[in-house]
């Protein structure tokens, strides 16, 4: 045979939230094809309603960006079981409308942008029409919000930026940027949290360490933390890293 | 006192492994844990303990080891040159290993990931709840020469000398897909093209995923799929990268990706993804979810009854038709393996 539709169940009028497979024991309920805010918001107060629930045979949950995702255990609770628990759940409210979660904070993270630590600004500035001046303004200037956490342990994307920084991707990749590189494209940041290859622009470097395996709080943001990123010198940022994790990094309670 | 198995020696790629760390995906750490889980489970058959135990997992070449103290050890997955002391000792086994005695691990001979088990498992500091390491997210480190491995109490000291047949998985084959989120983006004909192509496994791959070649044929491609929002990713996922390569997604995957899976590769027949070789020939099949979800349920039985299916290593000569078959599978070819089986047992 060849392809059969991934997706299940019935869809209403929009065809959004969706419920479809992910592999033999996984279901994902995705709140739209596009980021935005409030499909943002609907996965991540799905997820917890789900793990609210505690439905047996369901292992574990994580969002991504519009998505809440499910890993069961199929020989205990069997795909079309599951999907009813999960229709039912979301036809209990609008969740597009749902709050964002509790006890979010406030981090202010000092970031060199540019220089050799942070080599590709001026191209960055450029594809988004702006100066280096003007670019630095923007993206410090912009509180954003940590949207989903993934790809590597406790790494953030953050948004949203100002529309001119719908920029895309490279299309070769960056060979590797250092962990605490800050990159941009497509109106989002990403905060890395390891070295790796990327096709993200790097405009910025931190001292702030996301993943601390060793440590009782092992990943520091969380989704919904909304984070600054605040202009500082190399030699600040040299100084700052000899404090510890943090790298400089200040955090307080959203009320 | 504690006892120890120590290290002299140990290839690059060799990892303390177990049955990784769930419940950390929403934090972007996938779960990690042994290439090859039914290797773990045919280890922990041999040895009579739970399969939750750390095990050594040996990617392509072994090492020089030796007991700091009487121990049993079992060997599963892909099929090495193995040898206590110098005396040639089976695969798919367990065996003794008294205080003071040498093991010596030497390169696969087929298959990509092989497995040191010991009785009561390495018990080094669990971090983020499980032993094993995940070198991709930074979390433990490989096995070096010089280190000293804990070991956990033996449930079972002394009972050695059991063989197991594994599942053929060591020499590529025919892996059972169903569709993932993105399949429809890539069109019947490309699925139809992609299911009847075949891969070779690629010299490129590690514990992330691996990479596969295929011979005279029309890249994949999906044009819808280069714009996509960034969504779940989960191993066995295939995802086909800008120039059209697939890669097989591992135990130690990303958590999020924006590259367009054609597939996902059942839980069950991963192991032969990730135990072919370099060159390895592998052919891909859709299936049903319902068809996956049976195959599931048959491996779980399998892995259930792994220890109701042991034989004891040293046979009666009345057997010698059995023994025959079990080395052809075991992969392990010495012809004298009987009589030295005899002395070390």
């Amino acid at each position: 045979m060849t392809s059969h539709p991934a997706e299940t169940g019935p869809q209403d009028a929009t065809g959004w939230p969706r419920i479809r497979t992910v592999g033999v024991v996984g279901l994902l309920v995705s709140f739209g094809d596009q980021l935005t805010e409030p499909a943002n918001r609907a996965a991540l107060a799905l997820r917890a309603a789900i793990e609210a629930e505690g439905w047996d045979g369901v292992e574990e949950c994580s969002t991504s960006l519009v998505s809440a995702y499910v890993r069961f255990d199929p020989l205990w609770i069997n795909h079309s079981d599951l999907q009813n628990h999960l229709r039912r759940l979301l036809d209990s409210r609008d969740w597009y409308q749902a709050d964002l979660p509790q006890g979010r904070r406030l981090w202010r993270i000092p970031t060199v942008y540019g220089t050799d630590l942070a080599p590709q600004l001026s191209e960055a500035a450029q594809a988004a029409g702006l100066t280096e001046a003007e670019a630095i303004a923007s993206i410090s200037g912009t509180r954003v919000r940590v949207q989903t956490i993934g790809f590597a342990p406790g790494q953030p994307y953050l948004g949203a930026l100002d529309e001119a920084w719908n920029i895309p991707r490279q299309k070769t990749l960056t060979e590797r940027v250092p962990e605490g590189a800050l990159t941009v494209a497509i109106r989002q940041l990403v905060l890395f949290s390891v070295s790796t290859p990327t096709g993200w622009r790097h405009i910025g470097q931190t001292a702030f360490r996301l993943f601390r395996p060793e440590a009782d709080t092992p990943f520091v943001l969380r989704p919904g933390d909304e984070v600054e990123f605040q202009p500082t010198t190399p030699e600040k940022l040299a100084a700052m890293r000899q404090d510890g994790p943090d790298g400089g990094a200040m955090s307080e309670k959203i009320t | 006192m504690t006892r120890v198995l120590i290290v002299h020696r140990a290839g690059p790629g060799v990892t303390l492994q177990d049955q990784g760390r769930p419940g950390y995906l929403g934090f972007g750490l996938s779960r990690g844990g042994a290439a090859d889980r039914l290797a773990l489970a045919e280890g922990a058959a041999l040895l009579g303990q739970g399969d939750d135990l750390a095990a050594i997992e040996m990617a392509g070449l072994g090492g020089e080891f030796e007991a700091g103290a009487d121990m049993r050890i079992a060997l599963t997955g892909a099929p090495m040159r193995a040898s206590i002391d110098g005396t040639r000792i089976a695969w798919n086994a367990s065996h003794a290993l008294p205080r003071g005695a040498r093991l010596s691990i030497g390169g696969a001979e087929q298959g990509s990931y092989g497995y040191l088990h010991v009785g009561g498992g390495v018990d080094l500091p669990a971090q983020l709840g499980a032993r094993g390491a995940h070198l991709a997210a930074g979390v433990g480190h490989a096995v070096q020469a010089g280190d000293d491995l804990p070991l956990g109490d033996d449930p079972k000291p002394g009972e050695v000398g059991q063989g197991i047949t594994p599942l053929p998985r060591f020499d590529g084959g025919t892996v059972r897909v169903v569709p993932s989120l993105q399949t429809d983006f890539f069109g019947p004909d490309q699925i139809a093209r992609f299911e009847a192509t075949e891969f070779h496994r690629d010299t490129r791959g590690s514990r992330m995923g691996v990479r596969l070649i295929a011979e005279a044929a029309d890249p994949l491609h999906s044009d819808t799929g280069l714009s996509v929002l960034s969504e779940v990713v989960v191993p066995g996922d295939i995802q086909i990268t800008g120039d059209g390569t697939p890669f097989v997604l591992l135990s130690e995957c990303q958590t999020t990706g924006g590259y367009p899976r054609i597939c996902s590769v059942l839980p069950c027949d991963l192991p032969i993804v990730a135990q072919a070789q370099p060159g390895a020939r592998l052919r891909f099949t859709f299936v049903t979810l319902d068809n996956a979800v049976e195959a599931e349920r048959r491996a779980a039985a399998h892995r259930a009854g792994l220890c109701s299916g042991l034989h004891p290593l040293v046979r009666d000569p009345h057997d010698i038709r059995d023994l025959l078959s079990y080395q052809l599978i075991g992969g392990v070819t010495a012809g004298t393996e009987l009589d030295q089986e005899k002395a070390q047992t």
